[in-house]
Order: structure tokens, then sequence, then C-alpha cells
């Protein structure tokens, strides 16, 4: 069925349409109220008929399951990583897993943001900081000569593993934190609800920042 | 040799069904709405027509020409929200700036003019059944101005906080879909309350 608010400039014109056919039977219905009736008849029938023909036109909806590629022999990893996303354990742990040659890597960095900022939709820093991380990561990658893709997602690591499923079909899914008593994840216990939610084996590596930078 | 290819938009968002999940959301939130005013409308075809209430019930008056001027108000503060959003994707932050900062004027000048008429009507919600229809269907058009003009706010103040591109503009978009109903609502509760 076509929606008339999908977008502002739909609605804008839903808006106007709404205008003309109020005011028309506004206008018959202060004359005569018969009129008015009938003016409303005919104005509802008119648009039953547009919405019928309308929805005839609107394409189908595609499904949004994505169709894995590659080889059978292929393993698929799918990586979700905060802040430690270009932490050397998660690294090694990456390059060890794809370590055959087989695999394909995908990483997720959530644009992590603060509560009142995703209230309001302002996530441009976020995404962009997101960004960063992400193209830091895959350049290790890259260097350790692993073959990776990746992307920003969702601010919330379980729908942002969700929303990568759909179009990575992985086998194992790699979940980068910090350590217990810092990580925000553990706290909210992202791992444990991505292992009763996610039906693939799930990795859990945890990066200390603060030791890498010591050290 | 490493791929590097991650895409500068968002992800395609989560889908439990095979419906594209703004459209969706988009249905859902017209349906509650519809729900939610057509309650509103029961009520009001109960007691002007079920009951037979005269209306307005004398010797109260509904101040027709204020309210047409408040809907041209309406209308025309759609029009401004329009040209915010084409102003942005055509890359003219200023055209944005007007348009919103005039949206929300118009809306505010709407508000408050549909305040001072309540204060000079001459009746109240608690007066008769007509009373309570009027202020129920009118207040809950008006609350959901304010809920709108809250969200413009937030977009005005963004937009002169430099957010906003030709191509991320959707917290404008959002604020214009919402804002364009509540006007289809006004038109339709005007028309019915104070029309005919």
């Amino acid at each position: 069925m076509p929606n008339p608010l999908r977008s502002e400039g739909e609605a804008f014109r839903f808006l106007l349409g709404a205008v003309v056919y109020f005011a028309a039977i506004a206008i018959a219905g202060v004359i005569n109220a018969w009129a008015g009736l009938a003016v409303f008849i005919v104005l509802t029938a008119a648009v039953v008929v547009w919405w019928w023909r309308a929805q005839a036109r609107e394409p189908r909806p595609v499904s949004a399951m994505a169709v894995p590629g590659g080889s059978a022999d292929e393993r698929r990893i799918l990586v979700v990583a905060n802040e430690t996303v270009g932490g050397a354990p998660l690294l090694e742990r990456i390059t060890e897993l794809a370590s055959d040659g087989k695999a394909r890597v995908f990483v997720v960095s959530p644009a992590l943001n603060s509560p009142l900022r995703h209230l309001a939709s302002d996530e441009d820093a976020a995404r962009a900081a997101a960004q960063d991380r992400l193209d830091r990561s895959l350049s290790a990658l890259a260097t350790n000569g692993v073959h990776a893709r990746g992307q920003v997602g969702d601010g919330d690591p379980l729908q942002a593993i969700e929303d990568a499923l759909r179009t990575f079909g992985a086998d194992e899914i790699v979940i980068s934190t910090h350590p217990e008593g810092r990580s925000n994840w553990l706290e909210r216990g992202v791992v444990a609800n991505a292992r009763e939610r996610f039906a693939v084996p799930i990795h859990h590596v945890v990066v200390d920042l603060d030791r890498e930078r010591t050290s | 040799m490493a791929t590097v290819d991650h895409a500068t938009h968002p992800p395609v968002a989560h889908q439990s069904s095979r419906v594209d999940a703004r459209t969706l959301g988009m249905f859902l939130f017209i349906a509650s709405e519809i729900m939610l005013f057509g309650s509103f409308f029961t009520i009001y075809f109960f007691v002007r027509v079920a009951a037979g209430t005269a209306w307005p019930t004398p010797p109260y008056q509904l101040p027709v020409f204020v309210a047409g001027m408040n809907t041209i108000i309406l209308v025309t503060s759609s029009f401004t929200m329009h040209w915010a959003l084409q102003s942005i994707k055509r890359g003219n932050r200023a055209g944005l700036q007007a348009g919103l900062v005039l949206t929300f004027l118009l809306g505010l000048s709407f508000l408050l003019t549909q305040i001072l008429e309540y204060s000079r009507i001459g009746f109240t919600p608690h007066t008769n059944a007509f009373g309570s229809v009027f202020f129920g269907l009118t207040g809950l058009h008006g609350a959901h101005v304010f809920v709108g003009l809250t969200i413009l706010l937030a977009a005005t103040i963004r937009a002169f906080r430099g957010h906003y591109t030709e191509e991320s503009h959707h917290g404008v978009e959002i604020p214009g879909i919402y804002w364009h109903f509540v006007d289809v609502m006004w038109i339709v509760v005007y028309t019915t309350v104070y029309i005919l």
C-alpha cells in the first residue's frame, strides 16, 4: 500500500491534497448539506480508485536476507569491536582465525553515542569516530595480509551484529571488549546476550588498551 | 592483498519481516495516530450526530474567522518546512535556517493564537458535552503542535550549529513528515469542528 508519509515530499503533497479535499467538502457543505455529502462521496471514491491504482504500481518489497557467496569451504568471520578495534590481541586473533587463507573477515565498528545525542539523532560525530577506528583497523589487518571489509554499525552492538548478519552470513563472530570492570559492553551482558541470540560460535577477545599503551 | 571496503552510510536496518522497516514504522505511527484521533472523532460523532447536540451549543459561538486565519498560518508553515528541506538538498544552508525559523515562528503563532482563543471563547470543557469535545479535539491537536515545535526547535538549533548536508538531512526530513501530518490533522479538525 502506498504510504503518503514515507518522505517529506510525499507528506507535503498529501497535505496539499488534504487541503483541496476538505476545502471542496467544506465549501459545498456550507452552500448545501446534501451538496457537501455528494462532494464527499465523489472525492472519496476518486481517492480510493487512485489509491488502488497506486498500490498496483508499488514495487514488491525485496527480501533483506543476503545470499552468502564464495566457495563452500570458505569461513566467514564477523568482528564487532568498539574502541578496542585496533587492539593487538584482537588483530592477533583475527589473523589466527584467518590464517588458512580461506577466511573472509567483515569488521563492524558500532557508532557509539551518548543517549542524549542518540535521542536527538545527532550521530555524525559518533559515526565519524567509528569510521576512523574502522579505517585504522582495516589498515592494520591489511598489513597482516588479512582480506577484510567493514562498515560502521548501529550504536547497539547486538543490533549491529544482527544488521551485519543480514548482509554477511557469518560462520563465527568475534566480539572485542575492554577488560572486566572497564567494559560497558560486559556490564550490559553483550557477549552473553549475543551467545543466546545468535546461533553461531562467538569468540570473546579482551583488549587492555591501557596495558598496550604502557608496554 | 587486503581490500578495504567500508560503507559511508548507515547499515541496512534490521528487518524482521518483508516490509521495509521505515515503511512499517510510519504505518504503525499513522495507525496509532488515526486510532487516537479516531477515538476523539467518534465522541464528536456521538455528541453531534447520535445525540443531536446543537453545534455550537447556543449561546456560544466558535471563532471561525480567527481559526481560519490560524489554518492559513499552519498551512503556510508547511510550505516553509518544505522550503527548508529543499534548500538543504540543494546545499543552501541559509534557506534551511530561514525555513526552519519561519516554520517554528508560524507554528508558535498558531499555538499562541489557539491559547488566546481558549481564554476568550466563553466556555470550558466542563460547560457541556460540546465544550468537552471542542477542547478535547483542538487540545489534542495543540499537544501535537507542541511536540512538533519541540522537534523543530531541536532541528533549528542543529541547523545553526552547522549540522545537515546535501546528503545527510534525516534530522530535517523526519520533523517535516511529522509537521505535515499535524497540519493534515488540523485541516480535518477545522473542517469538522468549525466549518461543518
